[in-house]
C-alpha cells in the first residue's frame, strides 16, 4: 500500500539542514521554510492516521550493520500508536512554531531558533516512528541534544546555560540507564527490532534476570526524559527557554519520550510486575510531590513546569499498574492542553514581560482569547467535566483503582485535589482582580498568529478527551487495541471521586485567592516548615548541588592534586633522570667515543710522521732494505719453511 | 765436468760483488754497471742448474737469454734518466740526487 510515511521526519531534517547551513542568508526567513515543512508532515501525519485506522501498518526495513552470524537492520513502522503520536507531535510543533512567529518576533536568533525546532520536531517524529531501540536511542539523543540547543536559547542571559547544562547532563544520567538496557537487550536477545524482542518476552525467550536489567534500565532513560523522581530537577529550570519552547518540550515531544518508551516497551514490563510497582510507586509519588511544590511557586511558568512533572507522573502511574491506554490517552490530553496551558502563559509573559504572578492580575478584560485559552487549559487540567483531562485522568485513575494499588489510588486523588487548586491559583492570581503592577495594566493582546493557535488548542483541549468516551464510541481505545475492562460501578464512583476531587480543589483555591475568605500568608506562617520544604522543592537541588556538584568538585580537586603531587613528580623525575641520564651518556662519548675517533687521527699522524723519514731518498738505502728484506724471507724459509 | 758447487761459488762471489758496487758506489753509472754484474751473477745460476738438474731441456738458458734482454732494457732506461738528470743538475753523484726524499 503507498504510503507517506516514510517522509514525515524528512521534511522537518531538510528545514532543519537547509537553515542550519544558510546562516545568516535566512537570518529572519527561518520560518518560512520550518513551517511549511511541518504543516506538511502535519498533513502526511493525519493521512498516515486515517490510513493506520483503515487497518494498514506501514513498515519498512533495510540493513543497517552486518556481521557474519548477525546484522542490525533499521526501519520505521506506523503503529496506531506510533500513527497517533506523529499527529499530535506534528500538529503540536506547528501549532507552537506558527505562534512562535509572533512570540519570537525580532530576536537575534530567529533562523537557529527555527532551525532547532525543526530538528527536534524531525527527531521526535523518528523516535515514534522507529521499529528498534538502536533507531530509537538515536533519535532519543537527538531529541536530549536539541532540548539543550533550546533550553539554551538565551544563552546570554546569566542562569539560561546552567539550565540548559542541567537538563541535558540529567537526562545524560538516565540515559546511562538506556544504554544500559539496551546492551542487557541485545546481548539477552540479539536484536534490538520491536516485534522480535516483544515476541521474545511473551514466549518467555529472555532470562528474568536479564529482563529486569533492561525494564530497569529503560525506566532510568524514560524518567531522566520525563523528569520522573529522582530526575525531575531539570524541569524547572528549563524554563529558562523561550515559552514556546517549553510548550513544545513539555507537550509533545522531550518529556513525551520517556512516556513513550515505557508504553512501547509495556509487552517487557508485563512480564516482570515488580519492576511495574515500582514505575507505579515513582509515577504516583512524583505525580504527588510535584503537584505540592505547584502550590508555592510564584513564576506563572513554573507553576505549569512542576504541572508537566505531576502529570507526567500520572502516565508513568496508569503505564505502571498496567494500563497502556489510559497512559497513551493521558499523554495525549496533555500534550493538548499543556501545550495550550504554556502557549496562554507565553502569551501573557509576552504581554507583561514578567513571569511573577504577583505582578500580574487583572489580565482577564485585557487579554480575552489568552484568559479564554488559559482558563480551558486550566479545566482540562483540573480534570473538569467535560474536557479532556477528566477523561484521561479518570481513566488513569480508574485503572488504579482495579488494579488493587488503594494506596496509589488515594495519592492519585490527593495530586488531582492540588493539581485543581494549583492551577486555579494561577488563574486567579493572573487573570482575576485588579492589576498589580503598571505592565499589567497595560498589557494588549497579541496578535492572531499567537491568539489562532490559542483558539486550536483550546477546541483540542476540550475536545480530545471525547475520544476516550463512551457516547463517542471509545473511538480511541478501540484504534490503539486496547479493551476498557472497567465496569460501570467502577467508572461511576471513580468519576465521582475524582470530580470531587477536583471541585473540593477549585473550591479551596477560590476560597482563599478569589474571595480571600482565608490568608494564604497566614497559612504560609502556620505551616512555615512545610511551606518551605515545598519552596525548595524538597532540596533536591541542594542535595544534588552538594552531593553530585560539589562531589565532583572536589573529586577533581583531589584528582588534580594527586595529578599535581604524584603523576607531575613522577613525570619530572624521569625528566630529570633522562637528562642526568643523557648527561653521563654525552661524557663518555666525549672520553671514550671521541677519545678514539681523535686518538686514531693522532696516531696515525704522528705514526706517518715517523714512518715518512725512512724515504730518504738514498738509492742505496732502498737497495740495502731489499737486500736485507731477501736475506730475513730466506732465513724465514730456511728456519719455518 | 766442472762441478756445480764451482759455479755456484762464482756466481754467488760475482753477486757479492756486484752488490757491494751498488751499495757503496756515489757514480750512478758504476752503480748500474754493478747491477748487470749481479744479473749476470744470476745467469750465471739459472744455466748452470739448467745443465745439471734439466738437461735434456734448455729452459733456464732461455730465462738467461730473457734476464739479458730485461737488464739491457733496464739499463737503457736507467742510463736515460741519469742522462736527463745530469743535464738538469750537472750531478751524477748518487748520494747528492735525492729527489725521492720525503
Amino acid at each position: 500500500m503507498f504510503t507517506l510515511a516514510w517522509l514525515i521526519p524528512v521534511f522537518p531534517a531538510l528545514a532543519w539542514l537547509i537553515i542550519g547551513l544558510s546562516g545568516k542568508e535566512m537570518q529572519n526567513t527561518g520560518s518560512q521554510l520550518a513551517i511549511p515543512a511541518v504543516v506538511v508532515s502535519l498533513v502526511c501525519s493525519v493521512i498516515t492516521l486515517v490510513q493506520v485506522a483503515g487497518g494498514a501498518q506501514p513498515e519498512t526495513s533495510w540493513t543497517w550493520l552486518e556481521w557474519p552470524g548477525f546484522a542490525i537492520s533499521f526501519g520505521l513502522q506506523v503503529d496506531p500508536l506510533s500513527a497517533m503520536m506523529l499527529v499530535v507531535v506534528s500538529l503540536v510543533s506547528t501549532l507552537v512554531q506558527v505562534y512562535s512567529l509572533g512570540y519570537m518576533a525580532g530576536d537575534g536568533h530567529y533562523s537557529r531558533y527555527y532551525a532547532n525546532l525543526s530538528l527536534f520536531t524531525a527527531a521526535m517524529l523518528t523516535l515514534v516512528m522507529a521499529d528498534n531501540y538502536l533507531l530509537l536511542l538515536m533519535a532519543w539523543e537527538i531529541v536530549g541534544l536539541c532540548s539543550y540547543l533550546l533550553i539554551g536559547h538565551y544563552f546570554q542571559n546569566s542562569g539560561v546555560p546552567q539550565a540548559a547544562n542541567k537538563a541535558f547532563l540529567t537526562t545524560r544520567v538516565g540515559d546511562i540507564g538506556l544504554i544500559i538496557a539496551l546492551a542487557a537487550l541485545f546481548a539477552g536477545t540479539g536484536t534490538f527490532s520491536f516485534s522480535e524482542v516483544f515476541a521474545l518476552a511473551e514466549s518467555g525467550g529472555i532470562a528474568q534476570s536479564t529482563l529486569v536489567w533492561i525494564t530497569i534500565g529503560l525506566f532510568l532513560g524514560a524518567a531522566g526524559k520525563s523528569a520522573q523522581l529522582p530526575f525531575q530537577v531539570w524541569l524547572p529550570d528549563a524554563m529558562a527557554g523561550p515559552t514556546p519552547v517549553s510548550a513544545l518540550i513539555h507537550a509533545a515531544t522531550m518529556v513525551a519520550a520517556g512516556v513513550y518508551l515505557i508504553a512501547r516497551s509495556l509487552p517487557l514490563y508485563l512480564a516482570v510486575p515488580e519492576v511495574m510497582q515500582l514505575i507505579a510507586w515513582v509515577g504516583g509519588l512524583t505525580a504527588l510531590l510535584a503537584a505540592a511544590v505547584g502550590l508555592v511557586v510564584h513564576d506563572i511558568k513554573k507553576v505549569l513546569a512542576y504541572s508537566t512533572i505531576s502529570q507526567l507522573g500520572y502516565m508513568m502511574l496508569g503505564l505502571g499498574v498496567g494500563a497502556y491506554y489510559p497512559g497513551v490517552f493521558h499523554l495525549m490530553t496533555h500534550a493538548f492542553f499543556k501545550a495550550l496551558l504554556f502557549l496562554a502563559a507565553g502569551s501573557v509573559i509576552h504581554a507583561v514581560h514578567t513571569q511573577d504572578m504577583r505582578r500580574m492580575g487583572g489580565l482577564a478584560k485585557r487579554l480575552p482569547y489568552t484568559s479564554a485559552a488559559f482558563l480551558i487549559g486550566a479545566l482540562a487540567l483540573a480534570g473538569v467535566y467535560p474536557f479532556a483531562g477528566f477523561y484521561s485522568k479518570d481513566s488513569i485513575l480508574a485503572e488504579v483503582y482495579l488494579s488493587g494499588h488503594r494506596v496509589l489510588f488515594w495519592l492519585g486523588i490527593l495530586a488531582a485535589v492540588i493539581t485543581a487548586f494549583y492551577i486555579t491559583r494561577a488563574v486567579v492570581l493572573t487573570f482575576w482582580h485588579r492589576p498589580r503592577s503598571e505592565a499589567a495594566a497595560e498589557a494588549h493582546e497579541s496578535g492572531p498568529v499567537m491568539t489562532v493557535p490559542l483558539v486550536i488548542l483550546s477546541l483540542l483541549a476540550l475536545s480530545a478527551g471525547w475520544l476516550g468516551a463512551e457516547f463517542a464510541g471509545n473511538l480511541l481505545p478501540r484504534f490503539l487495541g486496547s479493551e476498557v475492562h472497567h465496569t460501570d460501578a467502577v467508572h461511576r464512583m471513580v468519576t465521582l471521586v475524582a470530580s470531587l476531587a477536583a471541585m473540593l480543589g477549585i473550591g479551596s483555591a477560590l476560597a482563599f485567592y478569589h474571595f480571600r475568605w482565608f490568608d494564604p500568608q497566614r497559612m504560609a506562617q502556620r505551616f512555615s516548615r512545610l511551606h518551605r520544604i515545598l519552596q525548595q522543592a524538597y532540596g533536591f537541588d541542594a542535595l544534588y548541588m552538594r552531593v553530585f556538584v560539589q562531589g565532583t568538585i572536589s573529586l577533581s580537586e583531589q584528582v588534580s592534586r594527586f595529578d599535581l603531587n604524584v603523576i607531575d613528580k613522577f613525570v619530572n623525575w624521569v625528566g630529570s633522570a633522562t637528562r642526568s641520564l643523557a648527561m653521563g651518556i654525552a661524557k663518555l662519548d666525549r672520553v671514550l667515543i671521541d677519545g678514539f675517533v681523535v686518538g686514531m687521527g693522532t696516531g696515525l699522524d704522528l705514526a706517518g710522521e715517523k714512518v715518512r723519514r725512512w724515504q730518504s731518498g738514498q738509492i742505496a738505502n732502498y737497495l740495502l732494505s731489499l737486500v736485507w728484506a731477501v736475506l730475513i724471507s730466506i732465513l724465514t724459509f730456511k728456519i719455518f719453511g | 765436468m766442472i762441478p756445480l758447487s764451482w759455479l755456484v761459488t762464482l756466481a754467488g762471489l760475482l753477486f757479492g760483488i756486484g752488490l757491494l758496487g751498488a751499495l757503496l758506489s756515489t757514480n750512478a753509472v758504476r752503480m748500474l754497471i754493478s747491477i748487470e754484474l749481479m744479473l749476470n751473477a744470476v745467469n750465471i745460476n739459472l744455466v748452470a742448474f739448467s745443465r745439471y738438474y734439466g738437461a735434456s731441456q734448455p729452459h733456464g738458458e732461455i730465462a738467461a737469454i730473457f734476464a739479458m734482454v730485461v737488464g739491457a732494457a733496464e739499463a737503457a732506461v736507467g742510463l736515460a734518466i741519469f742522462v736527463a738528470v745530469a743535464r738538469n743538475s750537472k750531478l751524477i753523484d748518487i748520494d747528492k740526487i735525492n729527489l725521492l726524499k720525503w
